[in-house]
C-alpha cells in the first residue's frame, strides 16, 4: 500500500542528494563574506524548510483524519511530524555549528531565526508525551490530530516572525525580488532542497510501510489466536 | 567576524554534514531493525500455522 513507488523514489533521492553534494563542493563558489563555512547553508536551510513543511503536512493530514475518521491519515500525520522532529534536531545542531563558525558563539538568544525555530521544535516535542499518554487508539488519534492542526497553523508564524525581525543575518534566498544568492549558489541550493524533499518523502513512505506491515501482522496474530 | 581559514572552516562543515548523515543512518537502522523484527514474527506465524 505505502511501498508503491518507494524504490524509484529512493533512487531519485540518492541521485539528487549526490548531485547536490557534488554541486556544493565542486561547483558553488565560496561565499565572499563567510568563506568555506557557508557550505553549511546548503544542508542546514533545506533541512529547516523541509522540516517546517513536514510539520504543516502533519497538520493537513490531521485535518483529513478528523474529516474522514480514517486512522491511516493520523498515521501519516504522526510519521510526518516524527520525521520533521528528527530533521529539526539536525537543523538545531547544524545551525549551532554554523553559528559558532560564523559568529563565535554556539547559540545567540537575540537571533530570531534560531530562537523561533527552537520554539517550534520544542512545541512539537510535546507531541510525543501527548500522543502516548492516551491509551484508547481512537482518542489518541483524535487528540493527536487536533494538536497537529493547531501546531501546524503555528508554524507559518515562524516564517513571519523571521521576516518581521529587524536583524537579517541569514541570507534571504526565497524573497519575491529573487533573493541575494548568485546563480551557481541558487542552483545548488535548489538541487539540495529537492534532494532533501525527496529524502523526506522516501523515509516517510518507508516508515509508513513498516508501520502498516506491523499493524497487518498484529491483525493476523489476533485472527490466529481467535482461530486457535 | 572575518571568514575562517579553510583548515578551520573545514572542521565545522564536515561536522555539519556528519550530523546529517549520522541522523539519517540511525533512523534507517531503526526502521531496518523494525522490518527485520516484522519478518521474524511473520516467519514464526507461518511456522505455527504449519
Amino acid at each position: 500500500m505505502y511501498s508503491k513507488g518507494l524504490a524509484p523514489l529512493a533512487a531519485a533521492a540518492a541521485v539528487t542528494i549526490t548531485t547536490a553534494l557534488a554541486l556544493v563542493f565542486f561547483y558553488a563558489p565560496n561565499d565572499a563574506d563567510q568563506g568555506f563555512v557557508q557550505k553549511i547553508f546548503y544542508i542546514h536551510v533545506p533541512m529547516a524548510i523541509v522540516a517546517l513543511c513536514g510539520f504543516v503536512a502533519g497538520g493537513i493530514f490531521g485535518i483529513r483524519h478528523l474529516r474522514s475518521g480514517d486512522r491511516s491519515w493520523d498515521m501519516r500525520s504522526y510519521v510526518a511530524i516524527h520525521l520533521s522532529i528528527i530533521l529539526g534536531l539536525a537543523v538545531l545542531i547544524t545551525g549551532s555549528i554554523w553559528a559558532k563558525a560564523s559568529w563565535g558563539h554556539w547559540w545567540l538568544w537575540d537571533e530570531p531565526v534560531l530562537v523561533s525555530f527552537l520554539v517550534v521544535f520544542l512545541l512539537y516535542c510535546v507531541y510525543y508525551p501527548l500522543r502516548f499518554s492516551i491509551e484508547d487508539p481512537d482518542r489518541q488519534a483524535r487528540y493527536s490530530s487536533v494538536f497537529a492542526i493547531t501546531a501546524g497553523a503555528f508554524v507559518p508564524l515562524n516564517f513571519i516572525a523571521v521576516r518581521l525581525a529587524e536583524k537579517y543575518t541569514h541570507p534571504r534566498v526565497l524573497s519575491q525580488t529573487g533573493g541575494s544568492l548568485p546563480g551557481e549558489m541558487r542552483l545548488t541550493f535548489l538541487v539540495a532542497l529537492l534532494g532533501m524533499a525527496l529524502l523526506f518523502v522516501t523515509l516517510w513512505k518507508l516508515e509508513l510501510t513498516a508501520k502498516h506491515a506491523s499493524m497487518q501482522l498484529k491483525r493476523l496474530r489476533n485472527r490466529a489466536r481467535v482461530a486457535a | 567576524m572575518p571568514a575562517l581559514p579553510l583548515d578551520e572552516a573545514g572542521k565545522y562543515v564536515a561536522a555539519s554534514y556528519v550530523v546529517f548523515v549520522a541522523l539519517i543512518l540511525i533512523y534507517v537502522a531503526i526502521i531496518g531493525a523494525k522490518i527485520a523484527r516484522i519478518e521474524r514474527q511473520i516467519s514464526e506465524l507461518v511456522e505455527d500455522d504449519e
